[in-house]
């Protein structure tokens, strides 16, 4: 019997604690199999956050650090440093990176720290409860916004992938979303295009996932990829906001 | 070997490179911005890698992901600027990381001021962090003693693995003193392997995991006993002290740092007035040497134990449980970047005997 489709080897195999309809679980494949596909599984270093993805340490099969929460572009620093010929990446939620942790994401991009960075955005807190996220998008509820995010009160959704761009250190920077196969492959391309300019040592990547939260928007995980697709993307267009390999061409 | 006449912030980065650090992160304050000036120009020329961070909070995270990966490493800060590493430092005590974490005091709370103080004693013996953890803290009182301890902050860092402060005032930190480069420096190819550390599996060994996170309360529970027995046999082993002039001595001050040298001076003006006095001078902070300072106490000579720090009273706390009640206990201080004369510290002394 021929096998179609199996665990990638970038995996552990222990189960995962995320919800049902989660998109976590894509992502993680995701990177999983980029770095089972480039080899260097036994080089790589990954850096958990604070958040959903608390446990990352424990799926992903290759070494791992904990983080403080929004800490882990600077413990990605200290490791990159000291072992710049190894893969080194981040694995962070919105309140992590682009909340508590927006000075070390910035200054890591600032940098042109040659590290990968995946961001999970979706615009919410899930391991706390649902509360509001930078990332929240004006209207939407959350449980410190139970009337909705009032821009009034407190502002308007963040745009890392946009922010970040800006910077000169940073060498690759797209949003993606995982709504759909198609959606999903493009995902892997942008991660493993951002994989592979670390490689190269052209300096910082980050690839922003749009992705779902059923449980805490109050949504089936049908209904959640609908939402992010009709909501989400207007206020967070996906797309390529820096390639430093496009002006050479 | 000759001496040298070295500033001590410097004279501290040139002992870590010594000691084989090869991985500084940190961020400009005073009175310690010589120690990132210094390790800025220095450690390229030995291969070593120098950042200077964004704020202290990432530095002592850079610390921790640098630790991780193997490195001997360290980050020096003040005051305010320690505050904000206490995450951190509560992180790699969790993780079991080494480093060494160098405190140039200054005069606090908050922004204080720039001058030498020594306010931040409860915050380096009791943990500024969250959660039950300790630091080794050396006190070292002068620059010799400084680049003497060096060598030996990261090596109990490795064989533990936890983070050691060597706890400075500013005036240390700025004062400059004729030195010897007593021990030879340390390699880092020679260094002991760390097998736990984050260096890629090479697809030979399950992956290295770099954690303080423990959901389930039980295995919390265990991993929190097991930092407890670690601790007990850093008190057992670790404590350093010093005793000048203690046999038969009517007073005893105790200090670290700076105030033990002032309290040697005091000493001094008290022998001319016929009265005894010795100094009890802690070395380590945590663990501190309890024991050998009740024994000294115990002494029928002695009448009083005075303490001198650069603060409002802090180590006076350390002071009191280790004599238990068997001597009055008073203390002089001066805080805020006010340093207490020898003259001052002598008439609490005789404040302290009645006369």
């Amino acid at each position: 019997m021929a096998i179609v489709y199996r665990r990638s080897k970038g995996l552990t195999d222990v189960e995962t604690h995320y919800c049902p309809g989660c998109t976590h679980g894509i992502i993680h494949r995701l990177v999983a199999e980029t770095l089972e596909e480039l080899g260097v599984l036994g080089k790589t270093i990954g850096v958990a956050p604070v958040g959903c993805s608390v446990f990352a340490y424990d799926y992903f099969n290759c070494d791992m650090q904990e983080a403080a929460h929004g800490r882990a572009p600077a413990v990605a620093t200290g490791i990159k440093r000291v072992l710049p010929d190894k893969v080194v990446f981040t694995y962070q939620g919105d309140g992590d990176l682009a909340a508590i942790g927006t000075g070390e994401i910035t200054h890591a991009a600032m940098r042109g720290e040659n590290i990968t960075t995946i961001f999970v955005n979706n615009a919410i807190y899930g391991m706390t409860g649902g509360q509001m996220a930078p990332t929240t998008l004006v209207g939407q509820r959350a449980t410190t916004a139970p009337l909705g995010r009032d821009k009034s009160h407190a502002g308007s959704p963040i745009r890392i992938a946009e922010m970040l761009a800006t910077l000169d250190g940073a060498a690759y920077i797209e949003r993606v979303t995982v709504t759909s196969p198609a959606n999903v492959m493009k995902a892997k391309r942008a991660i493993k295009k951002a994989f592979e300019l670390q490689l190269e040592g052209r300096g910082f990547t980050m690839i922003e996932v749009l992705s779902t939260c059923p449980t805490n928007w109050g949504l089936t995980p049908v209904k959640a990829l609908e939402w992010l697709n009709e909501n989400m993307i207007p206020v967070f267009p996906l797309g390529v906001y820096k390639d430093i390999t496009k002006k050479e061409a | 070997m000759a001496k040298e006449l070295w500033k001590g912030n410097e004279a501290i980065a040139e002992a870590a490179i010594r000691a084989g650090c090869r991985c500084y992160f940190g961020y400009p304050i005073t009175p310690q911005s010589e120690i990132p000036e210094y390790m800025s120009l220095h450690m390229p020329k030995v291969g070593g890698v120098f950042l200077q961070s964004e704020s202290e909070i990432a530095a002592i995270n850079m610390v921790y992901g640098a630790s991780g990966a193997g490195a001997r490493v360290m980050t020096s800060s003040s005051s305010p600027g320690v505050s904000l590493k206490q995450e951190g430092i509560s992180y790699m005590c969790g993780a079991e990381l080494p480093g060494v974490i160098v405190n140039v005091m200054r005069g606090g709370p908050g922004l204080g001021t720039i001058q030498p103080a020594q306010g931040d004693y409860f915050q380096a013996t009791r943990g500024g962090g969250n959660g039950d953890y300790r630091l080794i803290v050396f006190a070292p009182a002068n620059i010799q003693e400084v680049v003497d301890l060096m060598q030996e902050a990261f090596e109990l860092a490795d064989q533990y693995r936890m983070p050691v402060m060597m706890l400075l005032d500013g005036m240390i930190g700025q004062m400059m003193e004729p030195i010897e480069w007593k021990k030879p420096p340390v390699s880092p190819d020679d260094l002991p392997e760390k097998p736990w550390a984050t260096t890629g599996t090479k697809e030979g060994r399950a992956p290295n995991i770099i954690n303080s996170l423990f959901i389930d309360p039980e295995a919390c529970n265990v991993h929190n006993k097991r930092l407890e027995e670690k601790y007990r046999r850093v008190i057992e082993s670790e404590q350093r002290y010093e005793t000048n002039d203690t046999d038969g001595a009517e007073v005893i001050f105790v200090a670290y740092g700076t105030p033990a040298r002032l309290a040697r001076a005091a000493a001094g003006l008290l022998e001319k007035e016929g009265i005894k006095a010795g100094v009890f001078r802690p070395v380590t902070v945590w663990p501190y040497p309890y024991e050998a300072l009740h024994e000294v106490s115990l002494q029928d000579s002695v009448k009083a134990i005075v303490t001198v720090e650069m603060s409002t009273g802090q180590m006076v706390d350390d002071v009191r449980i280790g004599v238990n009640g068997v001597k009055p206990v008073s203390f002089i201080g001066q805080a805020g970047g006010v340093i207490p004369t020898p003259r001052e510290v002598a008439n609490a002394a005789l404040k302290a005997l009645g006369r």
